[in-house]
């Protein structure tokens, strides 16, 4: 990258290298992203088809891997309609709102030691208010498709994701607390030294909560009454064909793996390894088992496992019982978590230092 | 008592206990086998008494079987098929026409049932469509051409069916 600089730097004005570098950085991350998403839609078909017994997509290219690459071509090439009584503006812009701040977050998100786009002080901060923008797309959408079974589903998700969203925080309270730093880097730096100082050990509750109130965030299975097709056909994305639902679906994903990636950061260390630098000395295999980018993404794949996992056992919940889980289980486990971990740092005893 | 089940339900549902019998359940169905069957290269076992598309038979002498007794027309559940016949010059009495309207049949067998000469058959072809909504009611001789292209088929599989009839 600072060859780079320097190479630009020789023929072009300071500004413009700096802004050619970012946007250069920025498809960096963006482009294996998209295609990260592509194919966590393969992986949700191919896997939860596996737990159904059944073969899952397997006729577009070898074994079905071009499967993502056809449907995202129908997509493109579908007609986008648009309700007769919508308001055309919102209905437009809704799914790009609900995409931003999605794709925006990871500007701040570490991939190793060093490799992030935005290294923020308050990193933590700012991907809690990126990811609360989400709604906003969703909200709107709802409204501007003038149609019944959508702004229920925005209502619920409004209500839903406002819910869980306390019990997020109240969750990353909990890890800013033992990590002292708003920094995602200094957070996974104060992971180091192998499994056991991980903060999943002492911060199990709260990473349990985390990851929970991640998948309500998501609406995803079982809290995916934004979608229930029971009930309200699909949701706030009824009236939405071709590209602009592919937003909303690229949205979705992007969130998936953004949480799955928060919550290997913030809990199991990010790109660190499980061994700490105890087999950074072992011939050949010592720069596998040393920290890199590799354990992020074996880390965040696991959760997005769990993620099809969930979806392929649980029902879904009831509204009613949503609510009664996010309000009255979820955020009083984490302030009884926060409480006692208080308690732990003011008498100067923490186990996971 | 109670109290100790109320325990024990607190600590079952904070352990989160039965979400995860639950996961155990489907995380084993992911390594079991799979049922799918591979449907245009595999195919699954079909019965010989199978009733899909319609075929009219002749003797091995090129004769054609029907003789225009109007059986199957009589027993037809869904009035598809639609019989006129005449009187040959050597004296039998054979059809000028017989329609099956196939988007009216339900494929009861019930024709093949009634035919007291073996002539209408349903066979095994069941992968076949209609590529407008004139084609769909099939002709005597679209019939008998299909039976004479699949005779052998039906000879054998209505030979092997024959013990159980």
């Amino acid at each position: 990258m600072d060859t780079l600089t320097t190479f630009l730097n020789g023929f072009l004005p300071e500004g413009l290298t700096t802004l050619i570098v970012i946007l250069l950085k920025i498809i960096a991350i963006l482009l294996p992203l998209i295609l990260a998403v592509a194919y966590t839609t393969f992986a949700e078909r191919k896997i939860i088809g596996y737990m159904q017994v059944r073969m899952g997509p397997n006729r577009v290219g070898p074994k079905g891997w071009l499967q993502p690459i056809a449907d995202t071509v129908k997509l493109m090439f579908k007609e986008i309609i648009t309700p007769t009584k919508s308001s055309k503006m919102v209905f437009f812009i809704a799914p790009m709102l609900a995409l931003a701040p999605a794709l925006a977050v990871w500007a701040v998100i570490p991939f190793w030691d060093g490799g992030v786009l935005a290294n923020v002080n308050a990193g933590l901060l700012l991907v809690l208010a990126i990811t609360s923008l989400d709604v906003f797309g969703v909200i709107l959408a709802g409204w501007a498709s003038n149609s019944k079974y959508a702004i229920l589903s925005s209502l619920r998700v409004g209500a839903q994701v406002v819910a869980y969203e306390i019990a997020m925080g109240f969750a990353l309270v909990g890890v800013l607390m033992a990590a002292g730093s708003l920094n995602l880097t200094e957070i996974v730096r104060a992971q180091s030294g192998g499994i056991q100082h991980w903060f999943v050990w002492p911060l199990i509750g709260l990473f349990l909560v985390y990851f929970i109130s991640g998948v309500a965030e998501t609406n995803r299975a079982p809290f995916d009454v934004a979608e229930g097709e029971s009930e309200i056909v699909a949701g706030f994305h009824v009236e939405y064909s071709g590209m602009a639902f592919a937003l909303f679906f690229l949205a979705e994903y992007a969130s998936m793996i953004l949480i799955s990636t928060l919550t290997a950061l913030l809990f199991l260390g990010g790109w660190l390894s499980p061994f700490g630098h105890a087999l950074d000395n072992v011939p050949v295999l010592g720069s596998i088992l040393g920290d890199g980018f590799h354990w992020l993404l074996i880390k965040a794949s696991i959760f997005l496992f769990c993620y099809l996992w969930f979806r392929a056992t649980f029902p879904r919940y009831r509204y009613d019982q949503i609510m009664r889980l996010g309000w009255k289980v979820l955020i009083p486990v984490t302030l009884v978590w926060i409480f006692g971990e208080g308690i732990a740092i003011a008498l100067g005893w923490k186990p996971w230092l | 008592m109670a109290l100790i089940r109320s325990v024990k339900q607190f600590i079952k549902s904070f352990t989160l206990f039965e979400l995860f019998q639950g996961l155990s359940v489907t995380g084993k169905y992911l390594f079991k086998r799979k049922f799918t069957i591979q449907y245009p290269e595999q195919k699954t076992p079909m019965s010989p008494r199978f009733r899909g598309h319609h075929a009219l038979r002749r003797y091995p002498n090129g004769q054609e079987r029907c003789i225009a007794c109007k059986l199957c027309e009589a027993v037809c559940p869904a009035l598809a098929i639609d019989i006129e016949l005449e009187e040959r010059a050597d004296g039998t009495r054979r059809t000028t026409k017989y329609d099956i309207d196939f988007f009216k049949c339900i494929y009861c067998g019930f024709c093949e049932e009634a035919c007291p000469v073996d002539a209408i058959v349903e066979t095994h072809i069941f992968e076949y469509h209609f590529e407008n909504r004139e084609g769909t009611t099939i002709t005597k001789e679209e019939l008998l051409a299909f039976g004479d292209k699949h005779e052998a088929e039906i000879a054998k599989r209505k030979a092997a069916d024959a013990p159980y009839r």
